[in-house]
């Protein structure tokens, strides 16, 4: 596909000109109800963003966000909703994804002003990390639940496992990628982790989840909400903030990778090896060009691998490239996940990921990088679809 | 293939208590369940291309031939991917952690994939590319669950 030429794109067409967020709580600990915490998260963009809610026209979310476009929209008194949209699939996967679908409503003409958002009270709503109690099952679960295989931490062990045995990787590489997170985490004070920083014999006497995860490699469960408004090239000039450009975004899926009972054919991957191409073409950049990426934590061992697969090392280098010196603010030679991301900021789906990274390129962040002009974020792995985004100055 | 039993002191490898397995409501994998019931291993294998696929499917993903048809493999395998479950996902698995499970690759089925536990200690060190077996385990609320044993 990377040899397709891209003429028509959202490249430089479109900005990301407001951020809102919520404190950020621990699971069950939001006073207030998950679609208020929505709202707030809204209005905290607008005012970020100096512009009036009335000028929103559209939204756009994804992993089934439960507060339903409509009703925000008449929530909001908006004159008028141009574009509301879904993209599929659960999890993170969609969080890059559902930025790149405003950005082509926009350029597209369905809509000129689109608010991104996802409102999480895990508290008063089911966990993603438990089962649900029921007595009978069909489909593909039906081929791993009887067998206590029915998480996302237990699937995404089981490639892991896979990928270093294939690759000769060490649990360091696992370490290293929580422990960086943890760090950023340390300098920003609206981190859930924030005053807990992690050592490496913290890390290693934690309890198993499942092996190779530790607690420390796991994502937190939070209750939130996060905002994120995107608006056009003419507009996003008069606003309040240095406009965060949408240089190139990507989704989609690998051959298969839907296939149950962990039938998928590139057993290890993180989804990202038919995406990174793409986007790396519509960016008109290369992976040395990143001065900073935002990957989505699930679980370390799927960081590890969409570090690999947007082109940052080899699968046979990670033991090399994925140190903590590497991964970690002001001096790697990639830092990750600025804020602290889902294992130490908060696990509001990634969209903290997406905030952090537009950050990076105003300039505004608690752990900066030093002339950052270009932030990648990858957003889902080992789910699918999974998504991408570049942002540049 | 072989009978659940042995030295083995539990009944069954997991507690009772989890989700039990059924056929969709569609018709879409009964052919699965019923060869289970009889300790035999399905997948489907499209008549017209011979492409093996698991779970099933309505349509061949390689020929787009409708309605794959069912085939019996030998119930033998390796060891893909495992691993050891510490953490219980679900309340009847609050005494049984750790136990382990692994991702098996049958024999002879074009890389189809099962996923059961490894019999035995669940301490014990397990390789990659074990050779295994299905054993078929019987519940007593009437489903059969497809579980793997080293063989040597």
């Amino acid at each position: 596909m990377s040899e397709d030429k891209i003429e028509n794109t959202i490249k430089d067409k479109v900005a990301i000109v407001g951020l809102g967020e919520t404190a950020y709580y621990k699971r069950g600990q939001a006073p207030v109800s998950e679609f208020r915490l929505a709202l707030e998260a809204i209005i905290r963009a607008c005012d970020d963003a100096g512009l009036r809610p009335a000028e929103i026209d559209g939204i756009a979310s994804y992993s089934n966000d439960r507060n339903d476009s409509v009703r925000v929209a008449t929530a909001l008194g908006l004159p008028e909703l141009r574009f509301s949209n879904m993209f599929w699939g659960g999890g993170g996967g969609g969080g890059s994804g559902a930025i790149g679908n405003a950005a082509a409503a926009i350029v597209a003409g369905f809509a000129t002003t689109v608010i991104v958002y996802r409102a999480l009270a895990q508290g008063q709503f089911g966990r993603f990390g438990q089962t649900p109690a029921v007595n009978q099952i069909s489909g593909p679960v039906a081929y791993t639940w009887p067998y206590g295989m029915s998480t996302p931490a237990q699937w995404i062990a089981l490639r892991t496992r896979r990928f270093m045995h294939e690759h000769r990787v060490g649990q360091d590489a696992l370490a290293a990628i929580a422990m960086a997170c943890y760090h950023h985490a340390q300098f920003n004070p609206r981190a859930i982790m924030y005053g807990r920083p992690l050592t490496r014999a913290m890390y290693d006497e934690s309890r198993w989840i499942v092996e190779p995860f530790h607690l420390y490699d796991c994502c937190m469960e939070n209750d939130g909400a996060a905002a994120v408004i995107l608006t056009s090239r003419e507009r996003a000039r008069d606003l309040k903030q240095r406009p965060a450009w949408v240089m190139a975004a990507a989704q989609g899926s690998d051959f298969r990778q839907g296939a149950g009972a962990e039938n998928l054919p590139d057993y290890t991957t993180s989804n990202f090896k038919t995406l990174a191409p793409r986007l790396y073409a519509m960016a008109g950049i290369e992976p040395k060009d990143v001065d900073v990426a935002q990957v989505y934590e699930n679980f370390t061992g799927a960081v590890m691998t969409s570090i690999v697969e947007h082109g940052f090392c080899h699968p046979d280098e990670v033991m090399e490239f994925c140190t903590f010196e590497n991964l970690s603010w002001p001096n790697g030679r990639l830092p990750i996940n600025t804020s602290g991301g889902n294992l130490a900021e908060c696990y509001m789906h990634g969209l903290e990921l997406i905030i952090e990274a537009a950050r990076q390129v105003r300039g505004t962040s608690t752990c900066q990088v030093k002339d950052a002009e270009i932030a990648l974020v990858a957003s889902g792995p080992m789910v699918a679809p999974v998504s991408d985004l570049i942002l540049h100055r | 293939m072989s009978e659940h039993g042995g030295g083995e002191s539990k009944k069954t490898y997991l507690p009772e208590g989890m989700p039990a397995p059924a056929a969709s409501r569609d018709g879409l994998d009964g052919e699965f369940y019923a060869a289970a019931k009889r300790h035999e291993l399905m997948v489907q294998r499209c008549a017209k291309c011979g492409t093996f696929q698991f779970p099933a499917e309505w349509i061949c993903h390689k020929c787009h031939a409708f309605d794959p048809a069912w085939h019996r493999v030998s119930g033998r395998g390796r060891i893909y991917s495992w691993e050891r479950v510490w953490h219980p996902a679900h309340p009847a698995l609050k005494n049984a952690c750790p136990y382990l499970v692994v991702v098996v690759e049958l024999e002879g089925a074009g890389g189809v994939r099962m996923v059961g536990n490894l019999l035995g200690d669940a301490m014990q060190e397990v390789r990659f590319d074990a050779p295994v077996e299905a054993v078929f385990e019987d519940h007593p609320a009437g489903h059969t669950l497809i579980q793997w044993r080293l063989v040597s």
